[in-house]
C-alpha cells in the first residue's frame, strides 16, 4: 500500500504537537525549525493559510496545522512554532504548537491509522507508531501542503 | 525589411566564422584519419550549411565556390575516392577563399570583386577526374588569418548562465532596498552616498542582464511567412500572413518554450481555419485568407494572437466528433456550452480535420500546445465568431522578472493596529493617480444605483475598493481618497486604496501552490524591511469586484458571494419533478448527477433498481412521492435524470423530471410549510423554490437504510438545536442520511428536555439558539457531570459571526458554517468517534 511505502524513510521523525496530538515527520523532509516568524496575512486565502513568510529571500506558504486538521484555534497570546517541510512543489511551514525532539522509531511499532479516524485526519495522517508513552502519528506532509485533500468536496 | 536582412547577414557570419573554425580543426583531424565517416559528414554538413544560406542570401561567388566544394565532399562521404594531401589542401583552400568573401560581406556588404574563378575551377576538375592527382597551386591569402570582427563581437553564453545571473541580480536588487530602507533611517552621509552608488550600478547590471535575455518575437515568426506558404500551396488555398508587433520582446526562455506551439497554431489556423478560396468566394468573401499573428505587452503578461477570419468553430462538428470517437455521450454533449465546445479540442486525440493530412489531423497537437503554453504559466483562450474566424490568445505571464510596481497600503489589518496591509500594483497596469480630499472630493465619487463611479475627463470610471474586494477592514482615515487608475485588457476602472507609498523595482517571486487558485495575486515579493508583499493581479481583482465582468448580473453575483461566506456549500440544485416546478436541495448533500437510459432501469424486488457502479442503486420516482393519489400523467424521460445521494455505504437514486440549474444565490426568505415531504420554501435567487425533505423521502424509499447503515455512526444520537425549523430540517437530512437518530429542539429548555430524555453523543447547536445564544446550552451542559463530555458543534450563520464572537468559539469543541453540510457531518462524525475512543479509555484507566 502507498501508505506504508512511505514508511520506508529513515527511521528518524522530527515530532511536534499540534492540540493534543503527538505528530512525526521524516526528518530528511524537514528543511528547518523556526521559531515563530512575522506572516503577511493572504487576503481572501483559504482560512488555514496563515500567510507568507520570508526565509531568506525565499517566499515560504504559512499552513495552520490546527486549522488543517480542524482542531479549535489556539488562544492569541500563544505564537505558533515553524517547521518547514519539503515538499515537491517548494517548502512549505507547517505552524505547530510546540517542537518536540527527533525520535529513532522501531518499525515494529507501526500500525495503519484506524479506519473510524476522522476524514480530515485520515488523509493527512498515514501511520502510527505506538511508543510507550504515546502513539506518535506520522504526518504526510505532501497531502497537508496540497490544500485539495480533505477540503474538496 | 533593411534591418531584418541585416541581421540575418550578420546571424550567417557569426554562424559561418565559427564552422569554419571547426571545418580546420575537422579537416587536419581528417588527414590523420582518412575513414572516418563522422567527420567526413561532419565536414559536408558545415560547407553545405554555408552553401544553402548562400543562395538564400544571393551570394552567387561564395554559392558556387562551396557547391564545388560540396560535390567533391560528397563523393568523399561516398566513398568514391579518398583524401590526399592535395585535395585537403584545395578543400582548405576553399574554406580559406569562403574567409576572404566573408570578411568582404562583413566589412561592404557584398562579396566584393574576386571571384576565386581558378579555385573553382580547380574544384570543378578535381570532382570530375575522380582517380587523378590533380596539381595544386599553393596560394597563402592574407586575409585568412586575419580574424573577424564579427565572430570577436559575440560570445555564446549557455542560458542556464544567464539564468543565474537573473536570479542574483533579484536577489541583488531585494538587497539594495533593504539598504536604501536602512539608508533613509540612518542620515550617516557616507552610507548615504555609498548607497546611492549602488543604487545605481545595481540597476544598471539588472537592466543589462535582463537585455542579454530579452529576444524580439520577430526571430520566430521569421519562420512562418515560409510555413504558411507551403501550407497554402499545399492545400490549394490563399493565405496571406499579417504581422504586427514583431519588436515585442520577451524573455529568452519564454521564446524557446511558445516556438513549437506557436508554429502548430498557425499550422492549425491554415489547415482548419482559412477555407478554399471557393469556399471563401460563395461565402461572400475575398478569396484570400488572412492569417494574423499579433503580440503585445499587457498587465505584466505578453499576449500573443493568432486570428484566421475563416469560417470560425464548427460546434456542432465539434459535438458530433466528440461522440463519434466515445470522449462523450450524445446526452452530454447537447449540454455543453458554447464555450465547453471550443475546449473540447484540448482532449487528447481530438481533430476535426476531415482528412489526415501531413499538416495537420493527427491529433496531437492542440493538447500539446495547452501544455506547452501552462508549463510556462500561461493560459490558452478560444474565441470564435461563426462564418467570421476564431482566434487563439496567448497570455504569457512573467514568471520571473524585476519590474516596477506602485506600493500601496489598504485597510486596518497590518502587521500593525491601524495599520494597512501593503500589497504592489504592477506598473504597467497603472494609468494615473487621482486623489481626492475632504466631504467635497468624496462628494465626488456617485453611485449609479448601488455601483460607485468617478467622472474622469467626461467618461464614467467604475470604481472598485480595495477594502472591499479583499475585506481589508476599513480604515479610520476618510478624508481622502486615493484612486489608483487601472488597465485591464481593454477597460480602465478605479481602484481605492487608502494611501500610496512610493514606486519600487521589485523581483516577482511565484506563490505556493496552495495560493494557485487566488486570481487576485500574480505573485509576492519581499519589501525593503525583510517582509513580504503580496502582488495584486490588476484582471483578477477587476474581474473579483465585478467591474470587469460580462454583465452587471454576474458583477452583483460576485459581490454577493464575496459577502456570504462559505457560499461554495450553499450552492443548491434546482429541479423539477411532477406539479413541483422548482425543487432544491444542497448541493452539498448531492453525490451525482446521472443519466440513465430507461433500458437499464430495472425491477427487482418490487421496485426500480438500476446497475451503478458495480452495486445495485435503488431508484425512487419522486412525483409519484410527492403527488401522492394524483394521476401520474408525467412519463418519465428517456433518459430519466437521476439525482444521487450516497452515504458511502448506502447509495439513492431519485428520479426527477428535470435537472434546472445549480443556484449560487442566497437564500433569502423562508418559510416553512406542513406539505409532506417539503421542508419549505424560499426565494432562490428571484424565484421561489420547495426545499425537499430528504428524510421523508429516504423513509420512504428504503426503510433499511438506518437499520444497515454503517456500524458505528448507526447507534449515535444527535441533537439538533436550532430556533428555525427549516434550518433543522436541513440539517436533519444530511445527518439522517449519514445513519444517526436525530432529536430536534427549537430552544434552550427543548434541548434540556431532549437531553433529560434520552443519551445523546453530539450535541449539534446554532449559535443563535433562544433564549441567549448556544453558549448558554454549553453553560448547561458542563454543570452535569453526566452531560460534561458531550461535546458540542456550534454552527454559525456565516464565518463572519464566528470571527465576531471568536472568544465565545472557544468554549465548543467545534464549529461550522450553518451551510456547509459536508463540513458539519464530518464534523459530528469525528466529535462522536472521539467521545468514543475517550470513554474507552477511562473505563480503562478505572479498571
Amino acid at each position: 500500500m502507498a501508505n506504508e511505502n512511505r514508511m520506508n524513510g529513515s527511521g528518524q521523525f522530527a515530532t511536534f504537537y499540534v492540540g493534543d496530538l503527538f505528530f512525526g515527520v521524516d526528518v530528511l523532509n524537514v528543511q528547518e525549525v523556526l521559531c515563530f516568524q512575522q506572516m503577511t496575512r493572504v487576503p481572501q486565502a483559504p482560512g488555514v493559510i496563515e500567510g507568507l513568510i520570508n526565509l531568506r529571500g525565499q517566499i515560504v506558504t504559512a499552513i495552520d496545522m490546527r486549522g488543517r486538521l480542524r482542531l479549535p484555534a489556539r488562544a492569541a497570546e500563544t505564537k505558533p512554532m515553524n517547521m518547514v517541510v519539503r515538499t515537491v512543489d517548494g517548502a512549505v511551514s507547517l505552524l505547530v504548537d510546540e517542537i518536540g525532539d527527533v525520535l529513532d522509531v522501531d518499525q515494529a511499532a507501526y500500525d495503519r491509522p484506524p479506519e473510524n479516524l476522522a476524514p480530515t485526519a485520515r488523509d493527512l495522517i498515514c501511520g502510527v507508531y505506538k511508543l510507550k508513552s504515546r502513539l506518535l502519528l506520522i504526518l504526510d506532509a505532501e497531502r497537508t501542503a496540497d490544500l485539495a485533500v480533505g477540503i474538496a468536496a | 525589411m533593411q534591418k531584418q536582412d541585416q541581421d540575418v547577414i550578420r546571424e550567417f557570419l557569426v554562424e559561418s566564422h565559427e564552422n569554419l573554425s571547426r571545418l580546420d580543426q575537422d579537416l587536419v583531424e581528417l588527414e590523420k584519419h582518412p575513414k572516418n565517416a563522422e567527420l567526413l559528414a561532419s565536414i559536408f554538413r558545415t560547407i553545405h550549411t554555408i552553401k544553402g544560406t548562400c543562395g538564400f542570401l544571393g551570394f552567387t561567388t561564395l554559392e558556387a565556390i562551396t557547391h564545388q566544394a560540396e560535390t567533391l565532399l560528397s563523393q568523399m562521404r561516398d566513398g568514391q575516392r579518398e583524401l590526399t594531401p592535395s585535395l585537403t589542401t584545395l578543400i582548405l583552400a576553399t574554406v580559406d577563399a569562403t574567409r576572404t568573401v566573408l570578411a568582404a560581406i562583413e566589412a561592404t556588404g557584398e562579396e566584393g570583386s574576386e571571384t576565386f574563378a581558378g579555385l573553382t575551377e580547380r574544384l570543378r576538375v578535381a570532382s570530375s577526374k575522380t582517380h587523378e592527382e590533380i596539381p595544386v597551386e599553393f596560394r597563402q591569402e592574407e586575409e585568412a588569418t586575419k580574424v573577424s570582427a564579427a565572430a570577436d563581437a559575440n560570445i555564446r553564453v549557455g542560458v542556464g548562465l544567464l539564468d543565474k545571473l537573473m536570479d542574483l541580480v533579484g536577489e541583488l536588487v531585494l538587497t539594495r532596498n533593504q539598504i536604501l530602507q536602512f539608508n533613509t533611517e540612518r542620515e550617516d552621509p557616507a552610507l548615504n552616498a555609498t548607497a546611492q552608488r549602488m543604487n545605481l550600478i545595481t540597476t544598471e547590471l539588472q537592466e543589462g542582464v535582463m537585455k542579454t535575455r530579452m529576444q524580439p518575437i520577430g526571430m520566430i515568426w521569421s519562420k512562418l511567412p515560409r510555413v504558411v506558404r507551403d501550407i497554402s500551396v499545399g492545400l490549394g488555398k490563399q493565405i496571406r500572413l499579417e504581422m504586427d508587433g514583431t519588436e515585442t520582446e520577451l524573455d529568452r526562455t519564454i521564446i524557446e518554450a511558445i516556438k513549437d506551439p506557436l508554429i502548430h497554431l498557425v499550422r492549425n489556423a491554415c489547415d482548419h481555419g482559412v477555407e478554399t478560396p471557393e469556399t471563401r468566394t460563395r461565402a461572400g468573401k475575398a478569396a484570400t485568407g488572412t492569417v494574423t499573428l499579433r503580440a503585445y505587452h499587457e498587465g505584466g503578461q505578453v499576449n500573443i494572437e493568432i486570428c484566421d477570419d475563416g469560417a470560425g468553430f464548427d460546434l456542432a462538428r465539434l459535438r458530433q466528433i466528440a461522440v463519434e470517437k466515445r470522449l462523450l455521450r450524445p446526452e452530454q454533449a447537447e449540454k455543453l456550452s458554447d464555450r465547453e465546445t471550443m475546449n473540447l479540442i484540448f482532449l487528447p486525440g481530438f481533430s476535426t480535420a476531415k482528412v489526415v493530412t501531413n499538416i495537420s489531423g493527427r491529433g496531437v497537437g492542440m493538447d500539446v500546445v495547452k501544455s506547452h503554453i501552462e508549463k510556462i504559466g500561461g493560459i490558452v483562450d478560444l474565441a470564435s465568431r461563426p462564418g467570421e474566424g476564431c482566434s487563439v490568445k496567448l497570455r504569457i505571464p512573467l514568471t520571473l522578472a524585476i519590474i516596477p510596481g506602485l506600493v500601496v497600503a489598504s485597510g486596518n489589518r497590518g502587521p500593525e493596529p491601524g495599520v494597512g496591509e501593503r500589497f504592489v500594483i504592477p506598473q504597467v497596469s497603472l494609468v494615473e493617480l487621482i486623489r481626492l480630499e475632504g466631504p467635497s472630493g468624496r462628494a465626488q465619487i456617485e453611485s449609479i444605483h448601488g455601483t460607485p463611479v468617478y467622472r474622469r475627463r467626461g467618461s464614467l470610471l467604475p470604481i472598485t475598493y480595495l477594502n472591499d474586494v479583499l475585506d481589508l477592514g476599513n480604515s479610520n482615515d476618510n478624508n481622502v481618497i486615493n484612486i489608483v487608475v487601472l488597465q485591464a485588457e481593454d477597460r480602465q476602472f478605479g481602484l481605492v486604496v487608502d494611501s500610496i507609498s512610493d514606486t519600487q523595482e521589485i523581483v516577482v517571486k511565484p506563490l505556493g501552490k496552495q495560493l494557485k487558485g487566488l486570481n487576485i495575486y500574480s505573485g509576492a515579493t519581499i519589501m525593503g524591511d525583510g517582509c513580504v508583499a503580496l502582488i495584486l493581479d490588476v484582471l483578477g481583482i477587476g474581474q473579483r469586484s465585478g467591474v470587469l465582468s460580462e454583465s452587471r448580473e454576474q458583477a452583483r453575483g460576485a459581490l454577493e458571494q464575496k459577502i456570504q461566506a462559505g457560499i461554495e456549500q450553499q450552492r443548491l440544485l434546482l429541479f423539477r419533478a411532477g406539479s413541483f416546478e422548482r425543487l432544491a436541495v444542497p448541493l452539498s448533500l448531492v453525490a451525482r448527477l446521472e443519466e440513465f437510459p430507461l433500458s437499464m432501469i430495472e425491477r427487482a424486488g418490487g421496485s426500480m433498481v438500476v446497475q451503478y457502479r458495480d452495486r445495485i442503486l435503488p431508484l425512487l420516482t419522486l412525483s409519484s412521492l410527492l403527488d401522492a393519489g394524483v394521476a401520474n400523467g408525467s412519463q418519465t424521460a428517456d433518459p430519466a435524470q437521476v439525482i444521487v445521494f450516497n452515504d458511502g455505504n448506502h447509495g439513492l437514486g431519485v428520479v426527477v423530471d428535470q435537472i434546472i440549474d445549480v443556484a449560487e444565490e442566497a437564500v433569502t426568505v423562508r418559510q416553512k410549510t406542513d406539505r409532506k415531504g417539503l421542508l419549505g420554501s424560499a426565494v432562490v435567487g428571484a424565484n421561489i423554490a420547495d426545499f425537499l425533505d430528504l428524510n421523508f423521502v429516504i423513509r420512504a424509499a428504503a426503510g433499511d437504510w438506518f437499520e444497515e447503515s454503517g456500524g458505528q455512526a448507526a447507534r449515535k444520537n444527535v441533537l439538533v438545536a436550532d430556533s428555525s425549523a427549516f434550518s433543522r430540517g436541513l440539517i436533519r437530512s444530511g445527518l439522517d442520511m449519514a445513519g444517526y437518530r436525530v432529536t430536534e429542539a427549537a430552544n434552550l429548555d427543548e434541548a434540556i428536555r431532549g437531553l433529560e430524555g434520552q443519551p445523546v453523543d453530539v450535541v449539534v447547536a446554532s449559535m443563535d439558539l433562544p433564549p441567549s445564544g448556544s453558549a448558554s446550552l454549553v453553560a448547561a451542559l458542563r454543570a452535569r457531570t453526566s452531560w460534561e463530555r458531550i461535546p458540542v458543534l456550534a454552527l454559525a450563520e456565516t464565518l463572519r459571526q464566528i470571527e465576531e464572537r471568536g472568544a465565545e468559539a472557544a468554549m465548543f469543541q467545534d464549529w461550522q458554517v450553518k451551510s456547509d453540510h459536508k463540513a458539519m457531518l464530518e464534523s459530528v462524525a469525528r466529535l462522536a468517534a472521539a467521545l468514543a475512543v475517550e470513554e474507552k479509555s477511562y473505563a480503562g484507566a478505572g479498571s
